[in-house]
């Protein structure tokens, strides 16, 4: 409707939609995202490798800021969730999903960048289907593949007359729905948080140049607004790599936990 | 295709959840690079800072313990080297006290040795000298009584002195008689 008004003040405005997130290769195939891949584990490795260059007991800054972001993961995310020495093996697949989702969510923060990685859904499946492996594997070698199966299926203390009812639900929820449902929820985040700063900032734009006086005063606001967002989705964005590294290690440690 | 995608489509949208496969493959690339630094680096580094610092912090502490435990020690054994000084303290003065006892002691008894000594050795030089005086006196006496016998006689009577039995004699009677009136003075 808004777009039908401020038609007719001007051109016809062009809602940011779902391909605003689809770059065209720039050359031989690679695109916008692939880059940022890339950047991304670049920095991280230039980060950690600064940090533990030389470790030391007593930290520096830079290792400071590596061992909270490491800290965080283990004993903020790991030790709540995957149980005592269980927790070693998995440690570097946690830090490597934390790092490794954060910096491609912040990316969206970056000036000049301005794209959250994981809006892009190849890759939020991708690192599900990994986590889900990883789960699934741990779980199987753990319980036995049958055990384990009965492990997530058939949660203790359910009476045989509901386990026809109990048993494919949770089968269908924490085998097969889980990995859609952790990589949507990334990518949907950052899609959604995509778009709207995409709506304030062309609308916003669109509305300095092409909506007359009212347009004068409206898209300053927006284009504000739209400021603020940014920092909302900030926060948005750590939340994310938080929550999906949080899911990845309780699935973990809910496959490799004992029966009770 | 279902009929949002349909629609989509006609709209000129793709459909925002069909993955970008080679996105995709890069980004799983790009995630076991990460995944393999981090396992051969990352936490191995962060790992062992941990419990090296863990380990500094408890050795730490043990060395304090140690610390602690060994001035213990040496308290004790002041204490006790304290209680042993005192004590052999107090086994000197004892000693002392007994050695000083006795060399009081010993010194009385030599002391009372002496002096008995020579009480006896006066006594006996006195004896001898009385018993000297004595005889000199008693020869002295006899000769001067002869001589003033020979005077009084008017004559000498130094011949008859050779019968100095006489005057002996005389002599004894003479000691004779006052032995007992000395005896009765005496008592």
């Amino acid at each position: 409707m808004s777009t039908r008004v401020l038609a007719a003040g001007g051109g016809e405005f062009q809602p940011p939609g779902t391909n605003s997130v689809i770059y065209p290769p720039f050359v031989a195939g690679i695109t916008k995202p692939m880059v940022l891949l890339v950047l991304s584990i670049i920095i991280i490795g230039v980060f950690f490798w600064l940090a533990l260059r030389k470790p030391s007991l007593v930290p520096g800054k830079t290792q400071f800021a590596a061992e909270s972001t490491y800290d965080f993961v283990r004993n903020t995310i790991g030790r709540d969730m995957i149980s005592g020495k269980d927790l070693r093996p998995y440690l570097p697949l946690l830090v490597t999903v934390f790092t490794f989702v954060l910096v491609n969510n912040v990316y969206g923060f970056v000036p000049f960048l301005q794209l959250p990685t994981m809006s892009n859904p190849g890759i939020p499946y991708g690192i599900a289907l990994v986590v889900w492996l990883v789960y699934n594997a741990a779980g199987m070698s753990r319980h036995g593949a049958f055990g384990y199966l009965k492990h997530q299926t058939s949660p203790p203390g359910v009476p045989v007359g509901i386990k026809p009812l109990v048993i494919p639900l949770e089968f269908l929820s924490n085998i097969l729905v889980r990995p859609l449902t952790l990589s949507l929820r990334l990518f949907a985040n950052m899609f959604a948080g995509h778009l709207v700063l995409l709506v304030f900032i062309m609308g916003g734009e669109y509305l300095l140049l092409h909506g007359g006086v009212l347009g004068m005063v409206a898209g300053p606001v927006a284009l504000v607004l739209s400021i603020v967002l940014m920092f909302f989705e900030l926060l948005i964005q750590f939340l994310q790599a938080y929550i999906f590294t949080m899911l990845t290690a309780n699935y973990i440690g809910g496959a490799l936990e004992e029966e009770h | 295709m279902n009929e949002s995608t349909a629609v989509l489509a006609q709209a000129g949208q793709p459909n925002p959840l069909m993955p970008h496969l080679p996105e995709t493959i890069v980004g799983l690339i790009s995630f076991a690079i990460l995944y393999f630094v981090v396992h051969k680096y990352v936490v191995p580094r962060f790992e062992k800072i941990y419990k090296e610092r863990s380990e500094r912090i408890e050795g730490g502490i043990a060395r304090a313990e140690e610390a602690q435990a060994e001035a213990q020690r040496t308290l004790e054994q002041y204490k006790s080297q304290l209680a042993e000084a005192r004590a052999e303290a107090a086994r000197i003065r004892d000693d002392a006290r007994a050695e000083g006892q006795q060399i009081v002691e010993e010194m009385r008894t030599q002391a009372q040795a002496e002096s008995d000594r020579i009480i006896s050795q006066g006594q006996a030089q006195l004896a001898a000298q009385r018993s000297q005086i004595i005889a000199e006196l008693r020869s002295d006496l006899g000769r001067q009584a002869v001589d003033l016998a020979g005077r009084v006689v008017g004559e000498s009577l130094e011949d008859e002195a050779r019968r100095r039995g006489t005057v002996d004699r005389f002599l004894d009677e003479l000691e004779a008689t006052s032995a007992p009136a000395a005896e009765s003075t005496k008592s």
